[in-house]
């Protein structure tokens, strides 16, 4: 990844209290791009975005956005905007008043104001709704409310903050396409901060892997879910077997593993019994009871019967070693 | 819930009868406002408006009502203003003794009046060496007056949350047009029925209000006090009473309605 760098992150630390929530963050963050902070609650990330905001002040390091030093001034005198996780919609004006605020408090002449709210308003396919108050309007539709709000101000940067954690799971698949669909549109970086690693794996163009208050691993989807750099990571995105063979630990992802009645493939084989077979949908997964503990693989070969005695087998060059 | 129809009707007319010893009385003064009979024969013979106009020609009167009004409107002005700074502070920042200032802003309404009363005058008079007035009837209310908005307004600011203020300053708002624009709009509503109800509390009140008004202040109610022994002002005391029931009950129940209204929209 290249390209100019419009966010960089020095050495960020802020703490809580006893709690340090980001304890030294570094991270060049590139126009155009969308970038995910992922991480379990509690890992930071939130904290790095509140930063970038201007909602909370660094205890040391420094926020450059667009070569300049902004971790000292307010959020009204910084270039970028933010999507709430709860929508933050203001509930006393309409919808076309709320996509409007951002330029009416910036002095935009009152022509223009309508005019880009009223298009705002069309990029988020919400035509027809500006006189509705947030309460009238639906879950999903609020949050378009609160993307054209931002988007209205054309910032150099868009902050998400877990924005489609109050959606039904269907919305949500449907919201992460368009997101991802208006980002490319828009050509504006977007930050999105998230816990849900399907989300990520779907919408970035890079992910940075939040634990502790650090960032564990930065880098492109499937980077991360092929060659995670730390068992936290490799459990934390995607499915992993943890499984402890010959006194070492080692982690495989289920797909790098073939379940089979006599076959093995690849150098690496245990022998059990099939405990269990789970549909889910797109997979199958089966469950098998080794020595080493039990073993999900989804690559079965041949008809398979619970009850069955059967060989796992993988390619030893497919297994994470944990430290 | 169900329950059995006899339930039903014994509840029913439990509560009518708790209603009727609250409500019986004040209709009775109500009515006998219009009795033309000066002892008030029971029922009605003919009705009169004379009482009323009677009451409204009293010098006495007029000038109680214009104490009322003058009290109740500073002392809501004042508990409007220190209530709603109080509500920010406790609310939005933290500091050392916070919670034990909140308990103490709240705490004179649970106070005895005649104690509230006491300590007032003792302090106006006695150590203060101010002569008592309008000002000190105006402190004096305002010291409960204050607990009614600043529990209005924190409850709002608590519900509010930070976010709005947020989304406001991160779409480009300093804090004072976030305040004008978005906190002030959002809390109006509450502050009102917060201002409502402690001028409805100012209005009626008698007891802090002996101790804290000289001799040149007379409330409504403490003219009605003053009025109540003596027969031949036994009809006009009926009329400034009615007058006193309206006045209260319109405030409180402008105030429970805005109140509901709110709690789902916040829109005023």
């Amino acid at each position: 990844m290249s390209g100019t760098v419009i966010v960089s992150i020095k050495g960020l630390t802020r703490s809580f209290g006893d709690v340090r929530a980001v304890a030294g963050v570094d991270l060049d963050i590139y126009e155009g791009e969308f970038i995910t902070l992922l991480g379990p609650s509690g890992s930071g990330k939130t904290t790095v975005l509140r930063m970038i905001a201007g909602f909370e002040k660094p205890d040391s390091g420094s926020i450059e956005l667009a070569g300049k030093d902004v971790s000292q001034l307010p959020p009204y005198e910084r270039d970028v905007n933010t999507v709430f996780q709860d929508y933050a919609l203001f509930p006393h004006m309409n919808v076309i008043s709320n996509i409007e605020y951002g330029l009416k408090v910036k002095g935009v002449a009152k022509h223009e104001c309508n005019a880009r709210a009223v298009e705002a308003l069309k990029q988020v396919r919400l035509e027809g709704y500006g006189e509705r108050k947030p309460s009238q309007l639906s879950g999903g539709q609020r949050q378009r409310v609160a993307l054209a709000r931002a988007l209205v101000n054309r910032p150099s940067v868009l902050l998400l903050d877990e924005p489609l954690g109050a959606l039904d799971l269907k919305l949500r698949e449907q919201m992460q396409i368009e997101l991802k669909e208006l980002q490319r549109a828009v050509g504006i970086t977007f930050i999105f901060v998230t816990h849900d690693q399907e989300e990520a794996l779907t919408m970035s163009d890079r992910i940075a892997v939040f634990n502790n208050g650090r960032i564990e691993q930065l880098g492109s989807p499937r980077e991360i879910y092929a060659n995670p750099v730390s068992a936290f990571v490799s459990e934390f995105v995607g499915q992993t077997n943890r499984i402890s063979i010959e006194s070492v630990r080692i982690n495989i992802r289920p797909e790098a593993i073939t379940v089979s009645k006599s076959q093995t493939s690849g150098n690496r084989s245990l022998q059990g019994t099939l405990r269990d077979v789970i549909f889910v949908g797109a997979t199958t997964r089966y469950l098998v009871d080794t020595s080493c503990g039990t073993v999900i693989s989804v690559v079965p070969v041949g008809e398979l019967k619970i009850g069955d005695a059967v060989t796992v087998s993988w390619e030893k060059e497919k297994e994470f070693l944990v430290h | 819930m169900t329950i059995s129809r006899n339930a039903r009707l014994l509840l029913a007319s439990l509560l009518g009868v708790g209603l009727a010893f609250i409500y019986v009385p004040l209709s009775v003064v109500i009515i006998n406002s219009f009795n033309a009979s000066k002892t008030f024969s029971w029922p009605p013979s003919q009705f009169t408006t004379m009482w009323w106009s009677k009451a409204i020609e009293n010098t006495g009167v007029r000038e109680a009502l214009k104490w009322s009004v003058l009290a109740g409107l500073s002392a809501t002005a004042i508990a409007l203003i220190l209530g709603t700074c109080l509500a920010f502070a406790v609310s939005r920042y933290q500091f050392f003794g916070r919670e034990v200032i909140s308990l103490l802003v709240v705490l004179p309404i649970s106070l005895p009046g005649v104690v509230t009363g006491i300590a007032l005058n003792n302090a106006f008079t006695k150590q203060l060496g101010m002569s008592t007035g309008l000002l000190t009837v105006v402190i004096g209310h305002a010291t409960f007056c204050i607990v009614i908005v600043y529990n209005n307004a924190i409850a709002r600011l608590r519900r509010m949350g930070t976010s709005l203020q947020e989304a406001s300053m991160d779409l480009g708002a300093n804090g004072i047009t976030t305040f004008r624009l978005i906190t002030l709009p959002n809390l109006a509503s509450a502050l009102f029925a917060g201002g409502l109800l402690a001028f409805g509390l100012s209005f009626d009140e008698i007891v802090v209000t002996t101790f804290t008004a000289g001799p040149g202040i007379q409330t409504l109610p403490i003219w009605i006090y003053n009025n109540l022994f003596r027969p031949n002002q036994a009809p006009i005391v009926n009329v400034v009473a009615a007058t006193l029931v309206v006045l209260s009950i319109v405030p409180i129940y402008l105030s429970q309605r805005l109140s509901q209204d709110t709690t789902t929209g916040g829109r005023f």
